[in-house]
């Protein structure tokens, strides 16, 4: 598989969040407004693209030889909250004011399960490195695609007139499975 | 007693608290293979229940988070193992989603807001029974999505290497059935947000009675 259709499938036909359901936590969580839903969408990007080639080198050449792959969730699960952690400190010290915007939603991602989820998927489809770099930019890109959406959505469904005991959650689930079947049109491409 | 219907209504897990949802969408396609995931999370909850709240007095504030995911990730990992072992068709069908226990908001927004305040039998029976009100959940969601979905009801199927029997339900043919969508992603959304507008529609009822 070439690596343009690799990104267009991560990002588009096999969407983390509306086909593998990863990341709804900070779908429902976030998306009230269209800048907290940019700011996590980036921050998980960048969190995603760069943890992977991290797992990617540990389970390759640690866990793979030391035949302890049994250990992979663990591991990546140190990982990545190891990696937040440091990632949380370097913004802070170097860009003050990104950190200002960005620095609330980096905690958040080490419970992101498409974090995790991205990276497992990367393992269990046997991912080369550059396949995993080009797949976890896609799905990361996809997600923040998603969640802008659906923020801009969310944002104008405030202002319409919804029955009570649809407010809130519920009318965002009925949002997200027309967002899901619009994206299951995608397999096409 | 209280703490444990409490856990299954009042603080719901997944029509309530919202926490917990990635793996309630995606295992409840068959119903087995959904309460084989919420009684993983059963089991996940009540294990580190029992070690964080013993151990929560030793462990310093700022390295909370790390330790306590080391310690539900040491319970999923034998869960995966044992799990591969003895049932590994049904394994394969959870796949990454069982894993994905550790990243679940509910086992550690739990850890952080009951367990490591509360004395080891209150954190025992809260995780008892908020794991409870998950598998209720879940169980709820397969049970319409498989049977509008695919016009069956798998109680053991997979899993019948470890029990020895098997149950798998037909729905006699019908002009209505199955509405495969249902069995799609879209679906898993719709019938979540449809019983969620049911459960609040429930409770205002019973307010307005009272």
């Amino acid at each position: 598989m070439s690596l343009a259709s690799l990104f267009v499938m991560s990002a588009l036909t096999s969407n983390i969040v509306l086909t593998k359901f990863l990341g709804i936590c900070p779908l429902m969580g976030t998306s009230g407004s269209t800048k907290k839903a940019f700011g996590m969408g980036v921050s998980v990007t960048l969190v995603v693209t760069l943890s992977s080639i991290i797992t990617y080198f540990l389970y390759h050449y640690v866990l793979v030889p030391s035949n302890s792959t049994y250990l992979e969730t663990l591991v990546f699960i140190l990982v990545i909250a190891c990696f937040v952690q440091i990632l949380k400190l370097c913004v802070k010290r170097f860009f003050p004011s990104l950190h200002k915007s960005l620095g609330i939603y980096l905690p958040l991602i080490t419970t992101n399960c498409a974090v995790l989820g991205i990276m497992l998927l990367n393992i269990s489809n046997e991912y080369t490195l550059l396949e995993t770099i080009v797949s976890s930019i896609g799905s990361s890109v996809g997600f923040t695609l998603v969640i802008y959406v659906f923020s801009s959505i969310r944002e104008y469904l405030d202002t319409r007139k919804v029955p009570n005991c649809m407010k809130g959650y519920p009318i965002a689930f009925i949002v997200a499975a027309i967002m899901a079947l619009l994206f299951a049109r995608y397999v096409g491409i | 007693m209280k703490t444990i219907i409490n856990g299954i209504t009042k603080e719901n897990a997944i029509f309530v608290l919202m926490l917990g949802l990635c793996s309630a969408l995606a295992v409840t396609t068959t119903f087995e293979s959904a309460y084989v995931m919420g009684i993983c999370v059963l089991i996940v909850l009540l294990g580190s229940s029992f070690l964080i709240s013993l151990l929560s007095k030793w462990i310093p504030d700022h390295v909370q988070i790390p330790v306590y995911i080391l310690i539900i990730g040491t319970f999923v990992t034998i869960l995966e193992i044992f799990l591969e072992s003895y049932v590994p068709k049904l394994h394969d069908v959870l796949g990454i989603y069982l894993p994905l226990i550790v990243v679940n908001c509910i086992v550690l927004g739990r850890s952080l807001s009951v367990y490591s305040k509360e004395t080891l039998g209150k954190s025992l029976l809260d995780a008892l029974g908020i794991g409870l009100g998950y598998l209720f959940a879940l169980m709820v969601i397969a049970f319409f999505r498989e049977i509008l979905g695919t016009n069956t009801l798998t109680l053991m199927d997979h899993i019948s290497s470890l029990t020895g029997y098997r149950a798998v339900y037909h729905i006699p043919n019908n002009s209505i059935l199955p509405i495969s969508i249902l069995k799609e992603p879209a679906g898993a959304f719709l019938t979540l947000g449809l019983l969620m507008g049911f459960f609040n529609l429930l409770r205002a009822h019973k307010k307005g009675r009272v």
